[in-house]
């Protein structure tokens, strides 16, 4: 596939892991924040290609690792209703709230669907008038322009039967987040090529400057990765913290411009919690005052429930990077794909799941 | 999730900014897609798709340029040596 194959190519990898080598003299802890990235990076083993002490810690950036509890039991509340078709990416079908997941629902006879977009969702509100369909909108900002048009496109065809549960969390507030923790050791970013080609690069480099940390725009490809860790190490190593652009094929400095227009007319600058972590100010988006009727949580009055994180998953210091999967004690153990404690064990994105699935033959036993 | 797929468009439907559809092919897959987001994408353009929306275009000459700066980085190293036999890694110790 065009724009895809020649960035996998193993032989410019291989040499492009040389050229990091060559130019790595010190240990340097990365952090790569998008959950896609780390997928690619335990799939494809880049981390063992790396020299040792150039550490790859795995970020925030898996928007189902980070939904909080107190959404998924609203969001199973509201598909339990028997008036409501209950749409979803798939990989929130299986996140555990605090009482099982949106599976159970539907196996008790609930209409859980899965969908590809929000706008298939929003054609299900068109065939079916006398159901309430109710979109589950969870992304980071490369799925905001899409929640925000089927927000917008509802609106203006009047469909009264639908609404959004709206999980929208930010980038730039969680790096924030990482970099003021005391427990920090990331000293270089990958920021994600995804939420950059909408959103530009632009608020990325008061971050840069405030907190002296090289931050590198990168891709998702095996090359796209290397080539950002290199340009990463290449600052760090010259003592440079600068916003560095290395997926200029998709990424330009102000993003996509209508798709920041769309995010801004149906969305608002909110504080959002993120499991494991907390809340984090400004950090995320709810619909606009003037939408607030295609909001679920108010047309469904779920709004007021409160709920507690479970103690026992570490999956907020691994989001943070403060540890490693196999550190959990419960890993592969009481905590796996199909008994998950938390998230990040649940989504394909999420770092326990990826070692899960690819490390763990070949490191059993090794912490 | 934000997985993101090139594809090339085919068609473009409606004039409509908000309301305007491709049909985009992902290597031969063709997808029904909204071009809300790229008010200027026209026919044989590349773009980049998440969860049915075009989330921005791909530059081709950005895309030859990466690629040629990556030639030239890997043209700076050294000749390469053959790879030396990586050194034995001790066993790790099990963990009980």
């Amino acid at each position: 596939m065009k724009f895809v194959d020649e960035y996998r190519d193993p032989e410019a990898a291989r040499r492009t892991a040389e050229a990091i080598r060559r130019d790595t003299t010190r240990a340097w802890t990365l952090m790569e924040v998008c959950g896609g990235q780390t997928h690619a990076i335990v799939r494809f083993g880049i981390d063992e290609l790396l020299p040792p002490g150039l550490e790859l810690v795995h970020g925030p950036g898996c928007p189902v690792c980070v939904t909080p509890v107190e959404l998924l039991d609203k969001a199973q509340l509201i598909a339990a209703r028997p008036e409501v078709i209950f749409c979803s990416f798939g990989d929130m079908l299986r996140v555990p709230g605090s009482h099982g997941d949106l599976f159970a629902v539907r196996a008790r006879g609930g209409d859980v669907r899965v969908v590809y977009s929000p706008l298939d969702a929003l054609e299900l509100a068109r065939q079916h008038p006398d159901r309430q369909i109710v979109f589950f909108a969870v992304g980071f900002e490369t799925t905001a322009p899409a929640n925000a048009l089927a927000a917008l496109t509802a609106r203006r065809r009047g469909l009264g039967n639908f609404s959004l549960l709206v999980s929208q969390v930010c980038v730039p507030p969680a790096i924030e987040a990482v970099l003021s923790s005391p427990a920090n050791r990331v000293q270089g970013f990958l920021a994600a090529g995804h939420v950059c080609a909408v959103m530009g690069y632009e608020e990325y480099l008061p971050l840069a400057e405030r907190f002296r940390v090289p931050i590198v725009v990168t891709g998702f490809e095996p090359l796209d990765i290397l080539q950002g860790i290199h340009a990463t190490v290449r600052q760090l190593e010259a003592g440079r913290h600068e916003v560095d652009n290395a997926y200029g094929r998709a990424v330009r400095r102000e993003g996509t411009p209508a798709a920041r227009a769309l995010i801004a007319e149906a969305f608002v600058v909110s504080d959002r919690a993120w499991r494991g972590i907390g809340v984090i100010p400004r950090s995320g988006y709810r619909l606009r005052p003037e939408l607030a009727d295609l909001d679920a949580e108010l047309r469904f009055d779920v709004g007021a429930l409160v709920v507690a994180e479970p103690a026992e998953c570490l999956s907020g210091l691994v989001l943070q990077g403060v540890k490693k999967p196999r550190e959990c004690p419960a890993f592969g153990t009481r905590c796996t794909p199909d008994t998950p404690l938390g998230a990040t064990m649940v989504s394909a994105e999420g770092a326990c799941a990826a070692y899960y699935r690819y490390r763990r033959r070949t490191s059993e036993g090794a912490a | 999730m934000c997985l993101a797929v090139p594809g090339k468009i085919l068609e473009v439907t409606g004039d409509d900014p908000m309301l305007r559809m491709a049909r985009v092919s992902f290597s031969g897959v063709v997808r029904q897609v909204s071009l809300a987001c790229l008010p200027e994408a026209k026919l044989g353009d590349w773009v980049l798709v998440h969860a049915g929306l075009a989330i921005a275009a791909l530059d081709e000459a950005e895309a030859e340029q990466q690629l040629a700066d990556l030639r030239r980085i890997l043209e700076l190293a050294p000749e390469l040596e053959p790879e030396p036999e990586p050194e034995p890694e001790p066993e790790p110790e099990p963990t009980p």
